[in-house]
């Protein structure tokens, strides 16, 4: 009975009745086609409608944005979150690795992120390697599992690393975590020659192994009768990338590693990569621009390590300005720290460098969705998107705003109301389960005292 | 010309300079005492240092410099109530930091004496309008609810950011003895993240009753230790011939309970710890980083017993928490009834103190005591609210002027003054934005 209360409780509040909701009366900042008091039908999943006027549906679901800020999903480029593990730090070119393998669907930072206004982020490969892991691209739908997450309609991404991370394995002193002894086995490359190298390398022998499979396709389709090249996990990605099919996010603070890495993708014809960090970013925003890189940075990190010594809270506006298209992520790992708080981030390019509110909500929403290549669907509020909407009770820029409710495809996925009348339950049960261990552990008190 | 004839000229000279420097009339602002409400189209006079009036008419005697601030807002400069800055430059680089001493106990250690006044934080900081901190000499200041370090980690020191040496910088050498309540500490998390990436850490997990243990063996160090001092401080007031220790004379204001002893103690078990201990040496002591107060809050609401909290930034310490346990936590505090202070605990993030305090407002704490909290709570915490924390007569002018409210994120510091003396806002990071904008 209590089951079956519970059942229709939920289908009440999580799916909404009709396949149409009205987000009404709202400030609407669309990031995209300027900011107004207006309304948005989502149907089906989708925006249907936005403007300042909209029709609505008979037996629609109302959601009353009466003095609210309405923004799209934020989009978070560079995280860790959610996954059991970061790094497969063994070898310099680790791309036969997924992290998507590694999803937990469980994972708090989930709904902490959602909590804050997060819809979609990039969960990535650490920094341990000069080429990583393959990343992944998931919404935050909290419940679904981990195949439910995954946002499929993404393009497939590689991680690469620069600086001292890579090199660190190179480095006998390494780690220099205490209790930790240093490791046993060099790893090449142990100097900022040795990334640029390793990269080189093996972007080299992917374009060899391309070659190969080019040339026994064109063979076969001749009519020889021949074997197939031997399969090689590691370079099948790079070949990817080299063809356009996989987008590369580059972890990177300094300038010289930053211009080395535009140079070596000259050279391979590569475009369109991330720039992750990109702390002097800055320094060579113009080389970066020139190649339509993309930058993808913090708000104002800086002096943890020598190599973000240089780093500038004005790294967005400066890059921006000179025509980068930038976006600022959290490289949140363990919980969503950062990511639930990526709008007022976003304000801070606005105190240092003095841009603009929708160039400032562009940096977490269209332009994040631009480096993932997911922009045709989400990353602002216009017809035919994907309804993944926030709404906050102030403007979002400030920090007295608090996130009230977030949907994604057009569901409601948090809700502060409900999280905050759930809490009493949730504290109970967690009280009778304290209480419950406690008074079995007293039961089995008299038995461990008994002399064996 | 005597030796006494140059020191009189010197003195002249400087009060000369003084009266130039640190005398003025700021007009036609904002004026947020904090200690009242605000005074609109209100002025300030400063003479030599301090504040000599606030007020909306003003007529200062004789010619006084005047500086105009029409549209713009004055506030006390913020406090943050626990940095390593100046102790610390380059988180990663062990040659750059200064905090954590090897020993459990080193409460002869003086923060302020390593302070490096060229740090390139201390420009940083204070350019968000915070003009003065408490210096901590411990490895990781508390805050992020660990135990790593010294127990008791040395003398924390309020400093000025600004000063051409330490000693400039000054406000309280000793302003607060440092130490850290030992915690159980156990392996968390479901093996993910930390683990993974450093698999040496798993194969040191322990079970509950050795974490126990272990925490227990170093309650009973500090109570050693302790038991020591009073020992030496007994014989000492005795008049007895004793071996002269620095650690233990710099104990006696500590058992005197003069010199209070900033405790970090992150969740129940421990503040309860502390705080049983602190009433048995009947010490004076202010609570760091507290995260996790449980039914302890209204103990530490019945003490009268201050608390330090470290930044709001932080996600929940555990996974079934509320996912805004530490948004809502600095106005759980003020329900209670304790006063409160923040702390960055940190360097890099320091400039955003404002921020940290603000971030509770959205989630139950009153503006004004998110304000209090970065100026006059701290200042009252300290001990140094006769002179410093609100803009009141007779205190020293650690004054900023800004553009709006300095808790929200988008306002712009535009001038600061310490004891009255106008200070730079450039910074590494200015100096490299213009250099850097202007590439062709």
């Amino acid at each position: 009975m209590r089951r079956m209360i519970l059942t229709a409780v939920f289908l009440a509040s999580g799916l909404p009745a009709a396949d149409i909701t009205v987000v009404q009366n709202g400030t609407i900042h669309t990031v995209t086609k300027g900011t107004f008091k207006g309304s948005i039908v989502i149907r089906d999943g989708k925006i249907a409608e936005v403007g300042e006027k909209v029709m609505t549906p008979a037996g629609a679901r109302i959601v009353d944005a009466t003095g609210k800020h309405v923004i799209p999903g934020i989009i978070d480029a560079h995280t860790h979150i959610a996954l059991d593990s970061i790094n497969e730090g063994s070898v310099s070119v680790s791309s036969m690795v997924d992290v998507t393998e590694m999803l937990n669907p469980e994972s708090v930072s989930i709904y902490q992120a959602l909590a804050g206004g997060v819809t979609v982020c990039n969960s990535m490969h650490g920094s341990a390697n000069s080429i990583g892991g393959r990343n992944v691209v998931f919404k935050m739908r909290w419940g679904a599992d981990a195949r439910g997450l995954v946002f499929d309609k993404a393009k497939p991404s590689l991680k690469m690393a620069l600086g001292e991370n890579p090199k660190r394995q190179g480095s006998p002193q390494g780690l220099q975590i205490p209790g930790l002894s240093p490791p046993q086995n060099l790893r090449y490359p142990g100097t900022r020659l040795g990334v640029e190298d390793v990269i080189r390398d093996a972007f080299t022998r992917a374009r060899a192994y391309q070659r190969e499979w080019k040339d026994y396709e064109t063979r076969k389709a001749r009519g020889e009768k021949l074997l197939p090249p031997r399969r090689d996990l590691e370079l099948e990605p790079l070949v990817e990338v080299l063809e356009g099919k996989r987008l590369v996010h580059a972890h990177c603070y300094r300038a010289d590693e930053i211009l080395m890495l535009i140079r070596v993708f000259d050279d391979f014809n590569i475009r369109g990569v991330t720039f992750q960090h990109v702390l002097e970013g800055y320094k060579v925003a113009k080389e970066i621009a020139e190649r339509g890189h993309y930058a993808s940075t913090f708000s104002d990190w800086w002096s943890y390590k020598v190599e973000a010594f240089d780093a500038i809270p004005y790294n967005a506006a400066i890059m921006h300005r000179k025509g980068v298209l930038v976006s600022l992520n959290s490289d949140d790992a363990g919980g969503a720290e950062l990511m639930r708080r990526l709008n007022t981030e976003a304000a801070k390019v606005i105190k240092y460098g003095g841009l603009s509110e929708d160039e400032a909500l562009a940096m977490i929403t269209i332009n994040p969705a631009k480096q993932l290549a997911i922009d045709q669907w989400v990353g602002s509020i216009e017809t035919g998107k994907d309804a993944d909407l926030v709404i906050y009770d102030k403007h979002p820029l400030s920090i007295y705003s608090k996130v009230e409710k977030v949907f994604i495809d057009g569901r409601q996925y948090f809700d502060r109301d409900e999280d905050m009348s759930r809490r009493p339950k949730i504290e109970a049960e967690k009280e009778g389960l304290r209480k419950k261990l406690l008074d079995q552990q007293k039961q089995a008190m008299p038995q461990n005292r008994r002399p064996s | 010309m005597s030796i006494v004839r140059i020191a009189c000229l010197a003195a002249l000279a400087a009060a000369a300079f003084a009266a130039e420097n640190n005398t003025f009339l700021l007009r036609n602002a904002t004026v947020h005492p904090v200690s009242g409400p605000a005074m609109e189209n209100a002025s300030v006079l400063v003479v030599d240092g301090r504040i000599a009036e606030v007020g909306a008419k003003i007529a200062p005697k004789g010619k006084v410099k005047v500086i105009e601030a029409r549209g713009l807002h004055v506030y006390p400069g913020m406090i943050d109530s626990g940095s390593p800055i100046g102790l610390a430059e380059i988180a990663s680089v062990r040659e750059t930091v200064d905090t954590g001493e090897i020993g459990d106990f080193n409460p002869q250690l003086r923060a302020l004496i390593a302070v490096n006044p060229s740090s390139e934080h201390i420009p940083v900081v204070r350019a968000n309008g915070i003009t003065s901190v408490l210096v901590t000499p411990g490895s990781t200041g508390g805050g992020r609810g660990g135990a790593a370090g010294s127990l008791i980690a040395g003398q924390a020191s309020l400093m000025h950011l600004d000063g051409w040496t330490w000693e400039e910088m000054e406000i309280r050498r000793g302003a607060a003895m440092q130490m850290t309540w030992p915690a159980i500490q156990m392996p968390r998390g479901r093996g993910g993240d930390i683990e993974a990436m450093l698999p040496g850490l798993a194969a040191r997990r322990i079970t509950f009753a050795e974490a126990r243990r272990n925490q227990q063996q170093q309650v009973q160090k500090i109570q050693d230790f302790f038991d020591a001092a009073r020992r030496y401080q007994k014989a000492k007031a005795a008049g007895e011939a004793v071996q002269p220790d620095l650690r233990y004379e710099a104990m006696i204001p500590v058992l005197e309970g003069k010199l209070p002893v900033m405790i970090t103690a992150v969740r129940e078990r421990e503040i309860r710890e502390a705080l049983d201990f602190a009433a048995r040496e009947r010490l004076k002591i202010v609570l760091a980083g507290v995260r996790r107060p449980g039914k302890a809050l209204e103990e530490i609401a019945k003490r009268n017993i201050p608390v330090i909290l470290g930044t709001t930034f932080v996600p929940p310490l555990e996974e079934d928490d509320p996912y805004d346990d530490p948004f809502t936590l600095p106005a759980r505090l003020h329900q209670a009834g304790v006063k409160f202070a923040f702390a960055s605990f940190g360097t890099q993030f320091a400039r955003n103190l404002p921020y940290q305090a603000a971030q509770a407002v959205p989630f139950g704490l009153p503006y004004d005591e998110a304000l209090k909290s970065v100026t006059l709570n701290a200042a009252q915490i300290w001990g140094i609210d006769a002179e410093y924390g609100s803009i009141e007569k007779g205190k020293y002018a650690d004054l900023i002027v800004t553009d709006g409210d300095p808790l929200e994120i988008r306002t712009q510091v535009k001038m600061m003054f310490i004891r009255g003396a106008p200070v730079d806002l450039e910074s590494k990071h200015t100096r490299l934005y213009k250099r850097y904008s202007a590439r062709p």
